[in-house]
């Protein structure tokens, strides 16, 4: 009898091709990832055609993001278009916390779902106005594992760690930091208070990913927030120059 | 547990295929796994027994061909076998290795009626 499906006693065959129980193998090689491949380069391309700067905030639960996102949008919000997509299991706490601030929001929920997509993603924008110059933030479901895989479109990937998480955060999860553009390690006002290496924290997470930029800062107290800002401008500005030069490679 | 939203993409592939192909039921999906794809094969197993429930490859078997990881280091160029992603060379010590094979995440074939 045929291991593979039980069919027939004595016919079993070898050729897969011709399987003797109607059955057939049908070649795919496909990339489980390329769906939302397709969809994250699409998206993309819609944002580089608004000059739009996205940029994918990534972190555990509790790290600061909302805090370090709210505050960001209040300093910003007179000299710069912004809209927040916000990602979260359950509950519009976040975006009502972005709402506050006067920025438009759309709060996708994921329910069991551990990360955005692309798919989400492209329905989020369709609710959000043109940002022209502008800047996207994608806060992403508090995850270091799975959101690491998911390429949503955004410009730049922003790691955030809190120095209350420990410093070997890094090494635990590799691809979240190797995936990531910039490093925001946040909370360095509890510094003095708990045993937290920065110097370690920074080499941890060279070693998995030589490229990533590192900043230092406070969300609740304020260091290190002109930094911060100052990176925003500068990946706008390397955007724009891109996108210039995409709009002129595009045929009439 | 993004194995679960891999399967959905998986099922999509599957429906496509379903359409272009002309079948009726999937037995058997052929997934090849690389050793550094971050995917847990027991929670990619479950996933995919939930997912393909009420579907056309509802009851399919599925076979993981795991893929090892392999890399080649741009310092002795020397090509290893890698068990973490971000390791360095462990022949010369660098951190300088070119992931050659082991984050493939691809349906190969599928056996199908």
């Amino acid at each position: 009898m045929c291991i593979e499906c039980g069919c027939g006693s004595d016919q079993v065959r070898i050729d897969e091709q011709a399987h003797d129980c109607g059955s057939r193998r049908v070649s795919v090689e496909r990339d489980l990832l390329a769906e939302n491949n397709r969809y994250a380069e699409a998206n993309r391309r819609r944002l580089l055609q608004n000059n739009t700067l996205a940029l994918n905030l990534l972190s555990s639960p509790g790290s600061g993001k909302t805090t370090l996102l709210t505050r960001t949008l209040a300093e910003l919000k007179q000299s710069l278009p912004m809209a927040v997509i916000e990602g979260d299991q359950q509950t519009a706490n976040d975006a009502e916390r972005i709402r506050a601030t006067g920025v438009q929001a759309v709060q996708i929920n994921t329910g069991k779902g551990c990360h955005l997509d692309a798919h989400m993603v492209g329905h989020a924008l369709e609710k959000l106005p043109g940002l022209d110059n502008g800047v996207l933030f994608i806060e992403n479901v508090g995850n270091l594992v799975c959101p690491a895989s998911f390429d949503l479109g955004e410009a730049r990937k922003v790691v955030i760690l809190s120095v209350t998480e420990g410093e070997d955060k890094p090494l635990k999860y590799p691809d979240m930091f190797h995936a990531a553009d910039v490093m925001l390690l946040n909370k360095i006002d509890l510094l003095p208070y708990i045993d937290f290496d920065v110097d370690q924290c920074i080499e941890y997470a060279r070693r998995i990913n030589s490229e990533i930029e590192m900043l230092q800062l406070s969300a609740t107290r304020g260091d290190g927030l002109d930094v911060w800002y100052d990176w925003i401008n500068r990946q706008r500005e390397i955007l724009l120059s891109v996108s210039v030069g995409a709009n002129l490679a595009e045929p009439a | 547990m993004h194995e679960i939203s891999l399967c959905r993409s998986l099922l999509s592939i599957i429906e496509e295929q379903a359409q272009s192909n002309s079948f009726e039921r999937v037995n058997k999906v052929f997934l090849e796994v690389g050793a550094l794809a971050s995917v847990e094969l027991d929670a990619l197993r479950f996933g995919f027994a939930a997912v393909m429930k009420e579907s056309i490859a509802e009851g399919a078997a599925l076979e993981i061909i795991e893929i090892p990881g392999r890399a080649r280091c741009g310092q002795c160029d020397n090509e290893v076998t890698l068990q973490q992603r971000f390791a360095a060379c462990p022949v010369c010590g660098a951190v300088a290795l070119q992931l050659e094979q082991g984050d493939e995440l691809r349906i190969r074939e599928l056996e199908v009626e």
